[in-house]
């Protein structure tokens, strides 16, 4: 399918993300571009293993890799951005390393051998490629809508998988300015939400999100967006233990509500849709 | 924490640069990574300290402290490193000698609101915090 | 050993195996059970219905040629000139407790992951699918598991008989089969459509209708169950 991209949902998408895949899914198919799921994948691990012996944790991302060269696409596209960082750093490693690659290919018993061709990208990096579209595809503008992007980590970091300026991205801005919302500059955009403290650690999670959200409210921040299901949850679940209570919205979901779409939005802590109907977006 | 069954053999100092990749001695003690990390104030120590520690061969102070633990792989202190040490890698093989050593930081079922959390959450958590 | 069966050896080829290092010779042809038993050892444990639906009797071999390790159960393989094997007795595995009725995946998106946590740590090796006797897709039913999957995770698991070698080899120390088994259950209980037979048979059951039948075979001689057993015919019914 040529229009299509071959899609990696990561295992979120399927339960506490699903308001992102469906927006997301909807958006591209009205742009004409749909996002096809492969037909096999595999939890990516979520954070990259960092040591130069581990192969091991290399494998399940690797395997994926796998499964989109046996589809014969050579460009497999996340939505979720630690999915992102762990496929695209894995894969990197894949094609930078000559030796690893042998390695993997002898535990994989995959046959054939995954060759190295696959590329990872993240759906912003299309998105962006396809601004002035969804520009001319808004039906509903978000003129009153002042929205604080958040890039978080796993986009920008480390260097050699970054989809935009480390230290200055303006991809969601761009992004944002397409679908007419004014677009709050937030410093602390690109600062770690806390990730997977939250799993033992919520009081280093809730001091993040504070500083986070509170340079977005002081600033006018009617809402955040974001692209990835951790912030998401983050920034979401978290702000409870904050003073604030500022919507979080996915990207796609802001796209889909500028071009006219139905969305469920279900996986929201704090509540969207008033927001939405006081600024005439949504009835 | 069994320090010496994790100690007794290794130089650890050598087997942090192994696991990491990373030259230990680029480091110029300049506090880069600490005035950049989001997660500095729940550091036992700064970033910079554990380095010191560990070229001085000092392995309890840098596993009796939980810098290596509160460090969530961000890499904020790995893009701006003047030196180009990949920080987060160094951190990472802090963490693996201690989960190597099969001595785990999370409690796999000691997680109480499972029900609550994003997969990919528990994914990373266990991925960092468990050997 | 008896005259009959050195008759029988004469017309057997002959195997050589080793069990837990020592040599034996036994005829080809035998389940690695029955060669066990020939070379004279005796299951009093790992051993159940001999015929590959218990998951009593892993055994863990390797053949002269091959560096890998291959698992199987005991009752259903047979033996290979030179093979080095031996016996798994039963394996610790932890088993999480739940009240089905308080399970229901419409209320809980990570009702798996909650009661068997060690699911997250999955690296996706493909140890769990390689080790399994009964051509289990382990490691996708894992992976469905953690993405919520119920439905996937009873499906791709349906033939598991519970004898635990995935769980032995994996290295995140996860319990597949019991995680798969709570699947199973989740999903035939919340998910799976009611079966009007089964309904109609524990009707039928409660008002009585097989009662004569078992009183009958509750009394029966043991020769006379043993041959009645072995004259059954399975038809469908009407």
């Amino acid at each position: 399918m040529e229009d299509s991209y071959l899609y990696y949902p990561g295992c979120t998408l399927k339960t506490k993300a699903k308001d992102y895949e469906s927006s997301a899914m909807k958006v591209m198919e009205e742009l004409g571009r749909p996002l096809v799921e492969m037909d096999d994948w595999y939890c990516c691990g979520a954070m990259q293993s960092l040591t130069e012996d581990d192969i091991m944790h290399q494998i399940a991302p690797i395997r994926t890799m796998c499964c989109a060269q046996e589809q014969g696409e050579e460009k497999v596209v996340t939505l979720c951005d630690m999915c992102y960082n762990v496929l695209k750093q894995a894969n990197e490693r894949m094609k930078e390393n000559e030796d690893d690659l042998e390695t993997m290919n002898d535990f994989l018993d995959e046959d054939p051998d995954y060759e190295g061709e696959v590329e990872v990208h993240h759906l912003l990096e299309i998105l962006l490629e396809m601004k002035d579209e969804i520009e001319d595809a808004v039906t509903n503008s978000l003129d009153d809508l002042n929205i604080a992007p958040y890039y978080g980590c796993m986009l920008l970091r480390p260097d050699n998988v970054a989809i935009d300026e480390t230290e200055d991205p303006e991809m969601m801005e761009e992004i944002l300015g397409s679908l007419g919302a004014e677009v709050i500059e937030n410093p602390k955009r690109t600062e770690c939400c806390g990730s997977y403290h939250t799993v033992n650690r919520s009081d280093i999670v809730e001091k993040r999100v504070e500083d986070i959200v509170s340079y977005a409210v002081n600033e006018g921040a009617d809402a955040i967006v974001l692209s990835c299901p951790l912030c998401q949850f983050n920034l979401d679940f978290h702000q409870r233990a904050t003073e604030f209570e500022l919507p979080v919205f996915y990207i796609t979901e802001l796209i889909a509500l500028a071009l006219g779409l139905d969305i469920e939005m279900e996986n929201h802590k704090i509540d969207p849709i008033s927001l939405l109907e006081e600024k005439g977006i949504k009835e | 924490m069994n320090l010496k069954k994790l100690t007794r053999d290794i130089d650890f100092a050598d087997k942090v640069e192994e696991l990491s990749g990373q030259s230990l001695n680029a480091c110029i003690q300049c506090g880069t990574c600490a005035a950049g990390c989001p997660f500095v104030e729940d550091m036992d120590i700064l970033p910079e300290r554990v380095f010191k520690h560990i070229i001085l061969g000092d392995i309890e102070k840098v596993l009796e402290h939980n810098t290596m633990w509160i460090c969530a792989a961000c890499y904020t202190c790995s893009v701006r490193c003047p030196r180009d040490i990949d920080i987060a890698k160094i951190m990472e093989a802090v963490r693996q000698i201690v989960l190597r050593a099969n001595i785990d930081r999370a409690e796999v079922d000691e997680v109480d609101n499972m029900e609550e959390l994003p997969q990919l959450a528990v994914v990373g958590c266990f991925r960092k915090e468990t050997g | 050993m008896n005259e009959d069966k050195n008759e029988e050896d004469e017309e057997q080829e002959m195997v050589e195996i080793f069990v837990m290092g020592k040599r034996y010779e036994v005829p080809e042809g035998l389940t690695i059970m029955t060669a066990l038993e020939y070379a004279g050892y005796k299951f009093t444990r790992g051993c159940g219905c001999r015929g590959g639906f218990c998951g009593a009797c892993s055994t863990v071999y390797r053949t002269e040629e091959d560096y890998k390790l291959k698992m199987d159960l005991a009752c259903q393989t047979a033996v290979e000139d030179g093979m080095f094997l031996v016996q798994l007795p039963f394996m610790p595995a932890v088993r999480e407790e739940y009240e089905i009725e308080k399970v229901d995946p419409e209320e809980h998106d990570n009702v798996l992951l909650d009661h068997y946590p060690e699911v997250a740590r999955c690296v996706s090796c493909n140890t769990c699918t390689k080790s399994c006797p009964q051509d289990i897709e382990v490691m996708d039913y894992v992976q469905a598991a953690l993405r919520g999957d119920i439905e996937r995770t009873a499906e791709l698991s349906f033939d598991c008989i519970q004898c635990g070698l995935c769980s032995i080899r994996c290295p995140a120390d996860i319990k597949q089969y019991h995680m798969a088994q709570m699947a199973r259950r989740i999903y035939s209980k919340y998910e799976q459509p009611d079966s009007d037979e089964l309904a109609k048979r524990v009707k039928e059951i409660e008002e009585g209708k097989y009662d004569e039948e078992m009183e009958e075979l509750a009394n029966m001689a043991e020769e006379e169950l043993k041959k009645r057993y072995d004259e059954r015919d399975i038809v469908e019914e009407g």
